[in-house]
């Protein structure tokens, strides 16, 4: 189990190396100088100009500055804001908590309705269960998010008026962070509807998170499912006169998860990249939406360092599943 | 009163192309520490026919019977809750492949405790004690450091005792051996028979050994039944059977064994087993047997009597010995 722990750890320092260029060298790709855009309309002096370009670094050889990057991130250091000046971490991590909270959410939602909808339909295969879940799966997968997100605002804000449009929480609840999800928080501060309001706040965006990965989820184990009910060791529960649920749920479900666990492994990435669009769509004040504002500002620091904390987080997510994936499936954990 | 007792039974498949009748007017009649064997080629509803008994065959399966009784219980009648409290407890199965039929995921101790605790209520402890003993019983060594571990770490012998130890964890009155060693190598095949012998004799179970290896039915069964394409085509006690065969296919499956054939080149069925589209008319055996004429490729052979075998033949073999 730890050789097999070291071998995934190692595995990530290449991965490491390859996202930080990537990180690195994408931004730059795009036009805009970033020191013009920090001027402003009022622009600047030639001089004031050229001693800008000396303290961002940008005189240096673009190999120096890739090297001067990476050295930094290896001593924690993902670089400062140009706009606020602020540290890209201290950022980073006051905004993770939005985003969190609404992955967490979502994946929580793709979950709990994914599995046992996979589930009731490989069972029933072929009934009108089965194909009335398949079919509206096929639709949530193919469903552009941006349109299903203004589509659920204009119906459920707007002509409803159930829920607000944006925001985290309504504008009449204060209370200090403690742990940054606002669920927890709003709890915590014994405020009344407080909770409520959090929740109105995050049912929409959850929703549109987890469309994906719901019906990612429930296709994977459909399928995974139905593969497993034919093997001979699901025979064998049977054979032993074992309840059907403990046949489905239990010996068949077991050996199912190995496969959905990878994708739901893999959905928790999707969740971060669709938070992008999705915070946009809602205003969730997140590091979806803190990305993109960074991208029109060409703010290079915090594309770099925010491009590579996103990725350092899907890189540890990924190392949970491969270990989770072990315990799961005894084969990988003694090998 | 026989143990298990099925007077003909049918098996039909809804398949793509149509009806499959893959068991044919089955009979068999089990008695309490019966060894019986079941003997046929590939596709000739031996399995299908013990699956229907456990009723573990999939929904594309239309079973009937015009009885189909375990200890003097109707199986086909018993709601399915019931037959769930038959299935494992006194009429167990073993399979053909043990790695497959052993649940990846799950130990070994886990995996035999399981029936024990739903059929006998057995708490944690006794399962324990109980897993032990069985697997001391099917000759396990260090038992008690096999209960942790997975299928993947057992050979396929230790597989297959395994699943014998699951099997008669509840002490089953009939266990259901459905090719318990064709997908061993030769020398554990030998042993995997030779511990359900022991184990018969032991507890005085009754054994059903389905096999396409005469050569197994040699060493272990009392009784035989001989089955082609569906149908029983001969019944006998194992001796007899050896001796005068009474059907054309029993008679050339014996010529088959290598102990058995003379002469430089082992004999061999010309053909195969009748699918589902080229049933033949007549007798089933007909295009593959060298005694056939113009009534066996029409009409439907009769059952013969006890003496001949009951064997499914126009002109069943060796007569002038049965009489004898």
């Amino acid at each position: 189990m730890l050789r097999f722990l070291l071998n995934r750890i190692g595995l990530l320092i290449p991965t490491f190396i390859g996202v930080s260029i990537i990180a690195f060298s994408f931004i730059r790709l795009l036009p805009g100088d970033p020191i013009l855009l920090l001027a402003g309309e009022r622009g600047m002096t030639d001089e004031r100009y050229q001693a800008e370009v000396v303290k961002y670094g940008f005189d240096k050889p673009i190999w120096q500055q890739y090297l001067n990057y990476l050295g930094d991130l290896l001593q924690g250091d993902f670089g400062t804001s140009f706009v606020t000046k602020k540290p890209v971490l201290t950022e980073f991590l006051t905004l993770f908590p939005a985003t969190l909270e609404l992955s967490l959410v979502a994946i929580v939602l793709a979950v709990v309705l994914g599995v046992p909808a996979g589930i009731f339909a490989a069972v029933k295969r072929g009934s009108f269960f089965d194909q009335s879940i398949m079919s509206t799966a096929l639709v949530g997968y193919s469903m552009p998010i941006f349109w299903w997100g203004l589509l659920l605002i204009i119906f459920f804000s707007g002509i409803l008026q159930w829920t607000p449009v944006s925001g985290r929480i309504s504008l009449l609840y204060f209370f200090p962070p403690v742990t940054g999800f606002m669920l927890v928080d709003s709890l915590l501060s014994g405020q009344k509807g407080a909770f409520a309001s959090a929740v109105s706040h995050l049912i929409l965006p959850a929703i549109v998170l987890a469309t994906i990965p719901l019906a990612v989820i429930a296709r994977q184990t459909r399928s995974a499912m139905l593969e497993v009910l034919g093997e001979d060791y699901v025979r064998t529960a049977r054979a032993k006169g074992l309840p059907p649920r403990r046949v489905v749920g239990l010996h068949a479900l077991r050996n199912a998860l190995i496969p959905v666990i990878t994708v739901i492994g893999l959905s928790v990435g999707t969740l971060l990249a669709g938070a992008i669009l999705t915070e946009t769509i809602f205003s969730w004040p997140g590091i979806g939406k803190w990305m993109v504002d960074s991208i029109f500002r060409r703010d290079y620091e915090v594309i770099q360092g925010g491009l590579m904390l996103i990725a350092g987080i899907v890189m540890i997510v990924n190392l949970i599943v491969d270990l989770l994936y072990g315990l799961i499936n005894p084969r990988i954990r003694h090998q | 009163m026989a143990l298990l007792s099925i007077r003909n039974l049918s098996v039909t498949f809804e398949t793509a192309t149509g009806p499959l009748k893959a068991v044919d007017g089955m009979d068999l009649a089990v008695d309490p520490g019966d060894i019986v064997a079941i003997v046929g080629e590939s596709g000739s509803g031996k399995s299908v026919a013990m699956l229907a008994v456990m009723g573990l065959l999939p929904d594309t399966a239309t079973v009937t019977a015009d009885e189909m009784s375990f200890a003097g219980r109707d199986l086909a009648t018993l709601s399915v809750q019931a037959r769930r409290q038959v299935i494992g407890k006194d009429i167990a199965m073993i399979f053909q492949e043990p790695v497959a039929s052993l649940n990846p995921c799950f130990t070994v101790g886990f995996q035999i405790g399981e029936a024990l605790k739903t059929h006998l209520g057995l708490g944690r402890a006794d399962r324990q004690r109980r897993s032990i003993e069985l697997l001391q019983e099917v000759g396990i060594p260090e038992p008690e450091k096999r209960l942790s571990a997975f299928p993947h770490q057992l050979s396929g012998g230790m597989s297959q005792r395994v699943m014998i130890a699951m099997a008669i964890s509840c002490q089953p009155q009939l266990l259901i051996a459905d090719e318990p060693s064709t997908a061993l190598d030769v020398t554990i095949q030998a042993q995997i028979l030779d511990l359900l012998v022991k184990l018969q004799r032991d507890t005085g179970m009754a054994l059903v050994l389905i096999t396409h290896d005469m050569g197994v039915v040699a060493e272990t069964a009392q009784r035989v039944v001989v089955q082609y394409a569906g149908q029983q085509v001969e019944r006998q006690p194992v001796g007899g059977l050896f001796d005068h065969p009474h059907h054309p296919y029993t008679a050339a499956l014996l010529d088959a064994l290598p102990d058995r054939a003379s002469g430089d080149r082992l004999p061999a069925i010309p053909g195969v087993v009748p699918g589902q589209s080229d049933r033949p008319d007549g007798c089933l055996f007909n295009p593959r047997c060298k005694f056939a004429d113009e009534t066996c490729r029409t009409v439907a052979p009769p059952r013969q009597s006890a003496e001949l075998g009951e064997a499914l033949c126009h002109y069943p073999l060796n007569h002038r010995e049965a009489a004898a």
